[in-house]
């Protein structure tokens, strides 16, 4: 009995829409099982039924769908043919759930602690005390700062970050045999996400928790998972241990999976270089920009960006990388005029771009463009993709009629799209469709440069790939100038020449692509690159050992403006300087700016040291 | 009231119009066939994707649009003709609503009344659902001053009391029909600005419309090609609601002797005159109020599964 598996799911089938509609499969049957302690990832993309799936765990299917053949045993219980009591008991007991969002699971108008011990209480396993003493352990073990009270807060007092922690205490507390994690980490910056996989892996490695683990990044999986499940289309494509999933993959989708992950990076023909008396597509200096009132000094009441100066020669890409809240949406919203600046120049081919949006030319309109990172709020749902295309063509160059649906035609087979979905409303395509359309508007006005606002982001690892290839495709044949921005390093790194890095608004790093290789670079660049995750099991472990140190200690900082916006987070901070002086700008032998106190010999010596650790 | 005895010769109209109200709540297919002629394609479909409420309540409206066109048509007797010398008279064959205080005929009087009551009703609902989507899209489109003053304007109207807003209008002007309209459309303009303004500024702040600033587009085209499609369900459904409101209004007016004057009436009117029937439980006191009320609850069950629609499609 005690070799026996503590999940098994046998020939699963969810089916979505009622026995008289349309009924569709979503999972097709689908066999796995888990040994007691061990942790499994459940990895697709996005309608691969990962999260169907992981909900049957609890017995639970989603408005809509039913489950509608197979077994599922947890532990001792066959969870499918559980009462609705049954389930209650399940899911106080034995099955918790960690959900992706965890602001949308804490209800902000109590405190934290009132909703981490709620399920104990609930389902009265234990007393109010013995609940918060667990608690406060729990905090403990996912490294949450101050645990004795970080209970008495309120969720909006928390980060992000930590709020993913608190929920995971929060499932951990009734002592689960099993916890499903869906996507934990999808949603926070990466330099967060270590964070919260650090005190994750600790937690289930403490406990001997039963873990299955949703998601769809490799990388990610890698460090959690001991096997690894691959869903395609709710069908499960390869079942294996991380090493040889990663290592010798069987199914061809796995490879493709694989493939998208650890992109090559693009060899870049660098742009030609027109002369030097050739002004860059876009300059921008000293720029600033920010929300709400305007003081006395012009100076907004919150500022998003603050002296950043950047420029872009025609036809080359300028990646713009940075946590969110760094400011790099807004610098795109500055450029297009969507945003006001309080100071600084923009200028575009050479001329002063005015910071009022119906102040611009026609022209200027035309030759920048903006593509958000949402194709499902940035096409109107109420128009057909031949209507979304239409509008620039006849806005910018006044094409009707046959001529504009040729051109439209073009621009679908452009971005590879059939021509068929022309008629569709948006609500018809799929994400990535969504986003090549998204594209495909842009290039309509035939612009000099796009703004690219986290194109990828929101799309899975394959599909990102293929726009991103899109992306290079279009630059080559058409010239095209990007303005690319992401939180993503390794997408940055296959598409851009060359490289801002954002803190809260400060351009504290910026250079040539390959700056971001190898040391020395500013410490937050060093932070960001050291916490993409690598494809390969232990590497969350080895890094976790840099994580721990503790900050240089720091007094109080002087009231001035300029100081380092990194100093509060900066591991190689130096008290009595980061605190007191402004710091100027340096140049490292790589050719690349940097805003940092430390020589670049020093930073070299330290950041070599951190990634080789003892 | 049960006892209807229905002579096909003397009264063919009354007996199955009073019927048909029922007969739609009870038999649903029947009924599209004489309606779907007037918008063959557009009906079908709405029909199709109705359910079974929303489709009574389809009906229910309907039948008394159609009875305010042809309502006089079909009447048996003139609108203002004293025809019967019993007063408050029961259900009859000669009179299948019975009779008013006067001894009018009840269903013709209905049959009149019907065009004040939903013409009426539907002009101020038009008018007050237009001017307000106007100017809440405008509001939202426009710079925060003109936001701001707009909306500064219309709270100060909202915090006027409508009814007794338009009891002092028209205590001062008089009462007349384009006095009637102006006064209840002004009375709901407001709050159509308000629903208009804050649905509009949420389509806003999307990203399409961002796309749309960026590309050098004016407010006008902003306005309506890229908000107006996408708030137009939520502010049909509160055109419904706003009709409904329209009705009550217009037959409270009506009742306080304010509404549409004498011999005319709407079914407000129609409910005061002969409201010294009620202790003898008479059909003319009823039979209005029994109107206005399948009036309002058709256009609620309309409206209802207008909303829910429109939720579930997203405004697509």
């Amino acid at each position: 009995m005690a070799e026996r598996d503590m999940i098994e799911v046998k020939g699963l089938r969810v089916v979505a829409g009622a026995a008289p509609g349309p009924v569709t499969e979503i999972v097709k049957g689908v066999d796995f099982s888990v040994k007691k302690g061990e942790v499994l990832a459940l990895i697709g993309e996005s309608g691969s039924g990962k999260t169907t799936i992981a909900l049957s765990l609890l017995g639970y299917a989603r408005a809509g769908c039913a489950i509608s053949g197979g077994s599922v045993r947890v532990g001792e219980v066959e969870v499918l043919s559980l009462d609705a009591k049954g389930r209650r008991a399940l899911r106080a007991r034995t099955v918790a759930y960690v959900a992706q969002s965890a602001s949308a699971g804490f209800n902000p108008a109590r405190t934290i602690m009132d909703q981490v011990i709620e399920p104990a209480l609930l389902h009265r396993l234990m007393s109010k005390e013995a609940a918060s003493a667990k608690a406060i352990g729990l905090f403990r073990s996912l490294a949450l700062p101050a645990p004795e009270t970080i209970g008495e807060r309120y969720p909006h007092q928390v980060s992000g970050g930590q709020l993913q922690r608190l929920m995971a205490a929060m499932a951990l507390i009734t002592d689960p045999a099993v916890v499903v994690f869906d996507e934990p980490t999808t949603a926070l910056d990466v330099t967060t996400q270590i964070e919260v996989l650090a005190a994750f892996k600790k937690v289930i490695r403490e406990l001997g928790t039963t873990a299955v683990y949703v998601s769809h990044d490799l990388a990610v999986v890698a460090q959690m998972a001991d096997r690894i499940v691959v869903l395609n289309g709710g069908a499960v494509k390869e079942n294996g241990a991380v090493a040889q999933v990663l290592d010798a993959p069987v199914d061809a989708y796995t490879r493709q999976l694989l493939a998208a992950t650890r992109r090559p990076e693009a060899v870049l023909t660098l742009p030609q270089n027109l002369g030097k008396h050739v002004p860059p597509l876009l300059e921008i200096r000293g720029l600033s920009a920010g929300y709400g009132r305007i003081d006395r000094q012009g100076a907004p009441a919150v500022r998003v960006l603050d002296d950043v100066s950047l420029s872009i020669p025609r036809g080359s890409t300028l990646g713009v990388i940075g946590e969110s809240g760094s400011g790099k949406t807004t610098l795109a919203r500055v450029v297009a005029g969507l945003v006001d600046r309080a100071r600084g120049e923009v200028l575009f081919n050479g001329e002063p771009l005015n910071a009022q949006i119906s102040r611009r030319t026609p022209e200027q309109y035309r030759q920048i463009q903006i593509v958000f990172q949402n194709a499902d709020t940035a096409l109107n749902p109420s128009h057909s993709i031949a209507d979304i295309l239409g509008r620039p063509l006849a806005f910018y160059h006044h094409l009707r009629g046959s001529a504009a649906k040729k051109r439209m035609l073009d621009l679908l087979d452009l971005v590879k799209l059939p021509a068929s979905i022309a008629t569709r409303t948006p609500a018809g395509l799929s994400g990535g469709q969504k986003q090549r359309v998204n594209l495909a508007r842009a290039l309509a006005a035939e612009p000099a440069l796009i703004l690219c606002d986290e194109v990828t982001s929101a799309l899975d690892t394959v599909v990102g790939a293929a726009i991103l290839d899109l992306l290079a495709e279009l630059r080559r044949e058409l010239g095209v100038s990007y303005m690319f921005i992401s939180h993503d390093i390794s997408t940055v790194r296959a598409i851009c020449d060359e490289v801002i890095v954002l803190y809260a608004g400060h351009r504290v790093e910026a250079g040539q692509r390959e700056v971001l290789a190898a040391p020395p670079y500013h410490p937050y660049t060093g932070l960001l690159v050291d916490s993409v995750p690598a494809l390969k099991p232990g590497w969350l472990d080895a890094r976790r050992d840099i994580v721990a140190t503790a900050l240089p200690a720091m007094g109080e900082s002087a009231d001035i403006a300029e100081l380092c916006s990194f100093r509060a987070r900066c591991p190689v901070r130096i008290d009595g300087k980061c605190n007191v002086t402004p710091p100027s700008l340096k140049k490292l032998p790589s050719g690349a700016e940097i805003l940092c106190h430390h020589p670049a010999a020093e930073l070299n010596r330290l950041q070599t040291v951190e990634a080789t650790p003892a | 009231m049960m006892s209807q005895p229905t002579n096909p010769h003397h009264v063919p109209h009354a007996g199955t119009e009073l019927y048909d109200v029922r007969r739609d709540e009870l038999v649903v297919e029947p009924a599209p066939v004489e309606v779907a002629p007037l918008k063959q394609g557009v009906f079908k479909r709405l029909v199709h994707r109705f359910s079974v409420l929303g489709l009574i309540g389809l009906l229910m409206v309907a039948f008394w649009l159609l009875v305010a066109f042809i309502g006089p048509l079909v009447a048996p007797y003139k609108g203002g003709a004293l025809t019967s010398t019993e007063i408050f008279g029961r259900y009859s064959a000669a009179y299948p609503l019975g009779t008013d205080y006067l001894g009018r005929d009840m269903l013709s009087r209905i049959l009149y009344g019907a065009r004040y009551t939903v013409g009426l009703a539907l002009a101020a609902a038009v008018l007050a659902s237009v001017i307000g989507t106007f100017f809440g899209l405008l509001a939202a489109v426009s710079g925060r001053v003109v936001d701001e003053i707009l909306s500064r304007l219309f709270d100060a109207l909202i915090s006027i009391p409508s009814k007794v807003l338009a009891l002092v209008v028209i205590a001062a002007f008089g009462s007349s029909i384009p006095m009637l309209t102006t006064v209840a459309a002004a009375a709901y303009i407001p709050g159509a600005f308000r629903i208009s303004r804050s649905l509009a500024v949420n389509v806003m702040s999307l990203e399409y419309v961002q796309v749309a600033r960026a590309r050098g587009e004016g407010i006008f085209y902003i306005a309506r090609v890229e908000v107006l499609p996408n708030m137009i369900h939520p502010m049909l459904a509160d055109f419904g609601l706003r009709f409904v409101f329209i009705v009550l209004l217009l037959s409270g007016l009506s009742f306080l002797g304010l509404g549409v004057q004498p011999p005319n009436a709407d079914w407000g009117s129609l409910v005061r005159e002969n409201i010294g029937g009620l202790s003898e439980g008479a059909p003319a006191v009823l039979m209005p109020a029994i109107a206005i009320a399948t009036l309002t609850i058709g256009m609620n069950l309309l409206i209802d599964n207008l909303r829910r629609r429109s939720r579930k499609h997203g405004g697509a």
